[in-house]
């Protein structure tokens, strides 16, 4: 029997609705955005942990300037990355626990487009907690030139990767019953050669290290970005089929 | 507007279906039955391009699964037992959500229509955390019309629902199969589900057991049609 009853607002719309690549990532985004300053649950989870370990290594290295200045790009990429782990979890669990998950999945929606608007907006929110963390950390520390624009190009670059790999493991390990576990496990790893750039390239700009000396790091820092987003991309739509 | 043919579905070592053969015409309410385990669950999963069988052919709406299956998704409306809509949104917002995803431009006068024919227009300002389960249920049956499907999959829609509740869902899900939509549920609410379809299919170890009209069932009673097949 065809349908005879078709909805009067509906008529003018296409027979077969398909939103573009653009058009579906940036509902994901909004949605997640909307949802989250209502609730504030990611982010104020994210926030607290990060300024409690800024304080805790503010208390730990307080007696050695030398020794806390060598360390600045060590402390707050194991704050990002920590933080980072707790808003992927979180953001991937609100999809699974109520199996929106599945209502994403049905949209008529290429899949990666899923994977680019949970990454940007997991993005938007690590980038968030940088922009409070790092003013906090330069009236504790007495350090002002994380805020060279150069160092906050290479926090963007370093976020963008770990986010990129830390949005495709989430999408994995929240399919599992120890997913809190399994995602530090698991992408830890996988993140190392980003962190590593990252600290290497953030450490050298605090040190004013020539732009020669922070090219290998920061050429790594790219190729990781531009491989995993490439990777995801490709591997996404496996990663969330049964 | 739906046929499997020899669907076979394997987790590891474990094989859920074995071999099912299932058809529904346009326009059909097909109650899928069938005991705890039996592979309902998985068989509507399928049909939905959630899982991916191991072998044997799927066509919905003309499109096969999984190589179509974007097209299948364009004119398939589901809804489970989970409402899979967000609790920190408002019901509007939720509805205007799924609308961008489903590729609706002019979505306004749709979710008014939507909430109106779930009887929610008085709450489209609230969150969807404020809701009952029968109104989360009642929201998440507007959120698979959406976009008007021609094919509506129900994975056990009465689950955690009293009486009210599920009397006001008897009335929305016959509105959205008078609309001439073709519907598969399953159910463990024998009672609703002879009042509600047309066919009935008893699924059973991973394979079609039994199936029978509503003309069929009416000579004798579904409970007694579906122990027989359970039987058998």
């Amino acid at each position: 029997m065809a349908d005879t009853t078709k909805s009067p607002s509906l008529e003018k719309q296409p027979m077969e609705y398909r939103p573009s690549f653009f058009k579906a990532t940036m509902a994901i985004v909004q949605k997640d955005l909307s949802a989250e300053f209502r609730s504030r649950e990611l982010l104020s989870a994210m926030l607290v942990f990060s300024m409690l370990v800024i304080l805790i290594f503010n208390f730990a290295l307080e007696l050695d300037i030398k020794v806390r200045q060598s360390v600045t790009a060590g402390v707050l990429w194991t704050t990002f990355a920590f933080a980072g782990t707790l808003g992927l979890n979180r953001s991937m669990a609100v999809e699974k626990d109520r199996g929106c998950m599945d209502g994403l999945l049905l949209a008529p929606v290429d899949r990666a487009a899923i994977f680019f608007g949970k990454a940007i907006s997991n993005l938007a929110f690590m980038l968030i907690v940088e922009a409070i963390v790092l003013p906090l950390y330069a009236l504790l520390y007495n350090e002002v030139r994380i805020f060279q624009p150069s160092f906050l190009g290479v926090i963007l670059l370093g976020s963008i990767g770990y986010i990129a790999v830390g949005t495709l493991l989430s999408a994995m390990s929240v399919q599992t019953r120890t997913r809190d576990v399994l995602l530090p496990i698991l992408l830890f790893p996988v993140a190392v050669p980003v962190l590593l750039a990252s600290v290497k390239a953030s450490g050298g700009l605090l040190n004013n290290a020539t732009f020669a000396e922070i090219l290998v790091p920061l050429n790594l820092l790219i190729v990781y970005d531009v491989i995993f987003i490439a990777v995801a991309f490709m591997v996404f739509d496996f990663v969330v089929e049964e | 507007m739906i046929e499997t043919k020899k669907l076979v579905k394997r987790f590891g070592l474990k094989t859920i279906l074995r071999g099912v053969d299932f058809s529904v015409e346009p326009g059909e309410f097909v109650a899928l039955l069938g005991p705890n385990g039996a592979g309902k669950t998985t068989f509507l999963r399928i049909l939905a391009s959630l899982s991916r069988p191991s072998l044997g052919s799927v066509k919905v709406a003309g499109y096969s699964l999984p190589n179509e299956s974007a097209q299948v998704r364009a004119k398939l409306g589901v809804v489970s037992h989970m409402p899979l809509l967000y609790p920190d949104l408002t019901a509007e917002e939720n509805l205007q959500f799924y609308a961008r995803m489903y590729g609706i431009t002019n979505f306004g006068p749709r979710i008014t229509e939507v909430l109106g024919m779930v009887g929610l227009e008085n709450r489209r300002r609230d969150l969807v955390r404020t809701f009952s389960r029968g109104m989360q249920q009642r929201l998440a049956i507007g959120r698979a019309v959406i976009h008007d499907p021609e094919v509506m999959l129900f994975d056990e829609p009465y689950t955690g629902l009293d009486q009210d509740a599920s009397e006001m869902l008897d009335e929305v899900l016959k509105s959205v199969a008078a609309k001439g939509r073709t519907v598969v549920m399953t159910s463990h609410d024998l009672a609703r589900a002879e009042d509600l379809a047309t066919r009935f299919d008893i699924l059973s170890r991973g394979i079609i057991a039994a199936s029978a009209t509503q003309k069929d069932v009416q000579k004798t009673n579904l409970l007694s049609f579906y122990k027989q097949a359970l039987v058998d």
